[in-house]
């Protein structure tokens, strides 16, 4: 499809600005001013419209296809959430407006939403407050060691290193590696989690935590996580808990309950709001009392009167990590949909998630390699090495592309060879999972009848198999 | 009615599902975690149907005072939306569809990438641009984090005159990393070229300037730029995309790395976000810079087609070298920008560019010549000035919020000793009635 800048056409505009001019003199000097004005298209309305249009139906997505993106969680988004944070009087506030007049009074309503929205998400996880702040889930892991940072400042600890397992994302190393820690990653073991041996020896006074995925990234709930967790306090280190695959484990267990000090929720995940086609996500990070000097400010407040107002009064915070209350729209969609569920619903909501997961897992097991003997969690995770005659998981994920279905996470977790990593969520019909099992069985058989069937696919997208070599040679990034 | 609203199994599904998995209910799906590391007690409301959610919402909202006339910006600013802006962002097709990990599936958000990296650069005359970062003032500690390692060395100047939001954020963010931070004041409301000659040296790495800076002013910084260049510093130009319709850009006056907020790029204010930082930079710079970078290839018929580039820089790659921890980005925030400057187009862009000048340019001469008024710097203006007002800024703000006006943002708040200054902003939304008001009631309450 041709780019909208390839459309333009001298003369053409799409939205009409007033040329009504209320000054009398033009107030900046020419040689303050841009020569020529910026080369944007020049295109109607109705040529933006299609264009984009266009655009869209070229995607595939959770409205239009099922798409089980491992440790994505990509359920459905609920329309009623997207008219919560349409309303006018949420979307026309301007974040500075709280400090026009004291106590927030501009903002009540702004105000009332995140902190009834922070008070839930401690409820859920077992921890004392949040800050809302961050503006993804890496973003929270950042703010988490932040915190840390001040904490083990503040108690005068020496504290070099983070311990994180080989098996979770990429984001915590290198969050833990922005918040100035070294990074120490410990194998897994042959049951899939965190080598509790290699661990011990890893773990010592200059240990600052703990970066845990509960279940792990290869959908296993560590059983150890409780001795896990009384090592970590015994060197007065703290233990992080990375909310990745909490739609796991909603309304069953509290991290916080279980020992954790810190942890971050992607409301992008587990409360429904949407990827956007990555981003914007929101990853609140969630503190144990402890640690509740140190949150970001500001820290929004309920008086004695019942009104909500911002306090800046903490001098051992770690500051501002972002301009304001964080991605408030979005905020307000994960709160909209918090209140639809209620507590039964949560439970409920990763209840199903679990089965489908598992249902999943059952219907493909004789056909593929997967990675856990007995029960997954919320995502179910196989090898691809089953495959025969030089077909990969890769091969697979296209060729599931031209079934009508998004493909799996593929190649990750980076510990198993040829990984395909489900989640199917709880937002999927039993017969979308049937047809699903069904297109990866038929590949699964012509990888062995078949396979030069799968080394084209997909060949019923927009364009085939990009060449992504040439891409990162050519570094045609604009045109 | 569903326990779980949003769930599509029904009681016989389940049912059959648990027997073909072998469980007994949906407790045993949990049997494998010890019962006491189960809660059984979730202190939360009952789930509300969507009616009684949104009249629960609604009722909330009325709580703000959203319709107030707007002057108060700061860098974030109350400019019109078309509507097409909405109508096309809120395709399911955009919203629902994730980080585009298969590019074939995904052609719909990686072109609309590809045109947003193409507008930032041209808007900005830089020569590459990424996909978008969270929001101006993490991209702008990006901007350093990357300017530091092309330079290899850890020293910052930071002009006072970039955002004060920013800078407490910059302080945050170096408190744990061995950089060197330092904020230099500013001279006469732009940076200070003395102050910058006695510290540039060679163990700079990166000059952190905004324009137009915090106070409004506009400033040439193209003999800064070349002073840091001359010791091996690399410049990183926070911008305001709006200004960039008719002001000179980062671009041209040489700056290695521009940053800036999105928001007003067809986004609302929405009490602080979702917003959106945009980040360009030079061809030589690219492998250093963070975030999604969306890059132009053929598939094996010849036919155009894009895909995430460069991904080596990245934590997923690289994990604890990664070019920066960030994965999730803004992407509909992006796509919205390139919507609205789709919209608007090469004039249209330039026209709300000069209806924002022209309004800033009229209620200049309106609210100085009020008795007691004056400008707090003599210095040209893009849309923003800041008054010295005979009394304290917030209070006259305060006084004038019953006249249904925010009338600016009270700078004291983050520039101690500056109480009585009030820092006021037009976009092209403001109408001359609304800034007579604006200039009665100031008057009034002075």
């Amino acid at each position: 499809m041709k780019l909208i800048f390839e459309k333009s056409s001298p003369g053409r505009g799409g939205v009409r600005i007033p040329e009504d001019r209320i000054s009398e003199h033009d107030i900046i000097p020419a040689d303050l001013l841009r020569a020529v004005p910026a080369d944007l298209p020049e295109v109607s309305e109705s040529e933006v419209v299609r264009h984009y249009t266009k655009l869209s139906r070229l995607n595939y997505s959770v409205d239009t296809h099922f798409y089980p993106l491992g440790s994505c969680t990509m359920k459905h988004n609920p329309r009623a959430c997207e008219a919560a944070a349409a309303l006018p009087e949420l979307c026309a506030t301007h974040p500075l407006w709280p400090q026009l007049r004291h106590g927030g009074l501009l903002t009540q309503g702004s105000l009332q939403i995140l902190y009834s929205l922070e008070r839930m998400l401690a409820e859920i996880t077992g921890l004392d407050e949040f800050t809302l702040q961050p503006m993804a889930g890496s973003h929270g892991e950042l703010t988490a060691v932040m915190m840390m940072a001040a904490y083990h400042r503040d108690r005068g600890n020496r504290k070099t290193h983070i311990i994180i397992p080989d098996s979770a994302h990429g984001t915590n190393p290198a969050s833990a590696t922005l918040g100035g820690y070294r990074v120490v990653t410990v194998p897994s073991d042959e049951t899939g989690v965190m080598d509790l041996e290699k661990f011990k020896k890893a773990l010592n006074d200059e240990t600052a935590g703990v970066m845990l995925t509960l279940p792990n990234t290869l959908g296993v709930f560590n059983p150890e996580i409780k001795e896990i967790i009384g090592a970590v306090h015994a060197v007065d280190g703290l233990m992080y808990y990375d909310g990745a695959n909490f739609n796991a484990i909603m309304g069953r267990i509290k991290p916080g309950k279980l020992g954790f000090d810190l942890c971050h929720l992607n409301l992008h995940k587990s409360f429904s709001t949407p990827h956007g086609g990555g981003g914007p996500g929101t990853g609140p990070v969630g503190v144990c009392g402890k640690l509740r000097p140190y949150l970001p400010i500001s820290r929004i407040a309920k008086t004695k009167d019942g009104t909500y107002t911002l306090d800046y009064d903490f001098p051992k915070s770690i500051g501002y990590i972002a301009p304001f209350y964080g991605n408030f729209a979005v905020l307000v969609r994960a709160y909209a949909y918090l209140l639809m569920l209620g507590r039964e619903g949560l439970r409920a909501t990763s209840d199903r998630a679990v089965l489908n997961a598992n249902y999943v897992q059952e219907k493909l097991r004789p056909y593929f390699a997967a990675v856990t003997a007995g029960r997954c969690m919320h995502e179910c995770i196989f090898s691809g090495k089953t495959l025969r005659n030089g077909i990969h998981t890769l091969d697979l994920a296209k060729a599931l592309l031209d079934r009508g279905t998004h493909a799996p996470t593929i190649y990750f977790p980076l510990n198993v060879p040829e990984a395909i990593m489900i989640e199917p969520t709880e937002t999927e019909t039993r017969e979308t999972l049937d047809e699903f099992c069904a297109a990866m069985i038929e590949i699964a058989e012509l990888s062995k009848t078949d396979p030069d069937a799968l080394r084209n696919a997909p060949v019923t997208t927009p364009v085939g198999r990009l060449d992504e070599v040439a891409a990162a040679k050519n570094m045609d990034l604009t045109c | 009615m569903p326990i779980s609203p949003f769930s599509c199994t029904s009681p016989d599904d389940e049912a059959a599902m648990l027997a073909a998995i072998g469980a007994q209910s949906f407790d045993d799906l949990f049997s494998h975690i010890p019962s006491a590391f189960q809660s059984d007690t979730f202190d939360l409301p009952d789930g509300l149907s969507e009616m009684e959610m949104m009249q629960q919402l609604r009722a909330a909202a009325r709580k703000n005072s959203s319709d107030l006339i707007n002057f108060c910006g700061a860098g974030f600013y109350d400019h019109f939306i078309p509507a097409a802006v909405d109508s096309l962002a809120s395709r399911g097709e955009f919203f629902t569809a994730y980080t585009p990990y298969q590019p074939e599936a995904a052609q719909g958000t990686l072109q609309a990438a590809f045109e947003y990296q193409t507008a930032i650069a041209r808007l900005t005359n830089m020569e590459v641009s990424n996909a978008s970062l969270y929001d101006g003032g993490t991209a702008l500690f990006e901007g350093m984090m990357m300017a530091l390692r092309i330079t290899k060395r850890n020293r910052v100047l930071v002009d006072e005159g970039v955002s004060p939001i920013y800078r407490t954020m910059l302080r945050s963010y170096t408190r744990n990393l061995k950089i060197d931070y330092r904020e230099l004041p500013m001279a006469e409301g732009i940076a200070d070229r003395d102050v910058f000659a006695k510290t540039l040296d060679d163990r700079v790495g990166a000059v952190l300037l905004q324009n137009p800076n915090f106070f409004g002013c506009l400033d040439d910084l193209t003999g800064l730029i070349e002073q840091a260049h001359r010791v091996g510093a690399l410049a990183v130009v926070s911008a305001y995309p709006i200004s960039l319709g008719v002001v000179k850009t980062p671009g041209t006056m040489g700056a290695d790395i521009v940053t800036g907020e999105g928001q007003s790029l067809g986004l609302p204010l929405s009490f602080g976000g979702p917003y959106l930082g945009f980040m360009a930079t030079r061809k030589k710079y690219v492998r250093a810079m963070p975030g999604r970078i969306v890059g132009a290839t053929k598939d094996g018929q010849g036919r155009r087609g894009y895909v995430l580039t460069l991904q080596a820089r990245e934590q997923h790659i690289r994990r604890e070298k990664a070019a920066s921890n960030i994965c999730t980005n803004m992407q509909l925030c992006a796509l919205r920008s390139i919507i609205y400057l789709s919209l608007l187009g090469k004039h249209g862009f330039a026209d709300v560019a000069r209806q924002c000048m022209d309004r800033a340019g009229y209620a200049w001469s309106r609210l100085k010549s009020i008795d007691g008024v004056e400008p707090l710097f003599d210095r040209p203006f893009f849309n923003e000035f800041a008054l010295k007002l005979p009394k304290d800024a917030g209070e006259a703000v305060s006084d004038l919020i019953g006249a249904g006006i925010a009338a600016g943002f009270p700078a004291g708040r983050y520039y101690p000793g500056r109480e009585n200054v009030l820092l006021c902003s037009f976009t092209e939304k403001r109408t001359k009635k609304e800034i007579d008001i604006l200039a009665a009631e100031l008057e009034a309450a002075l």
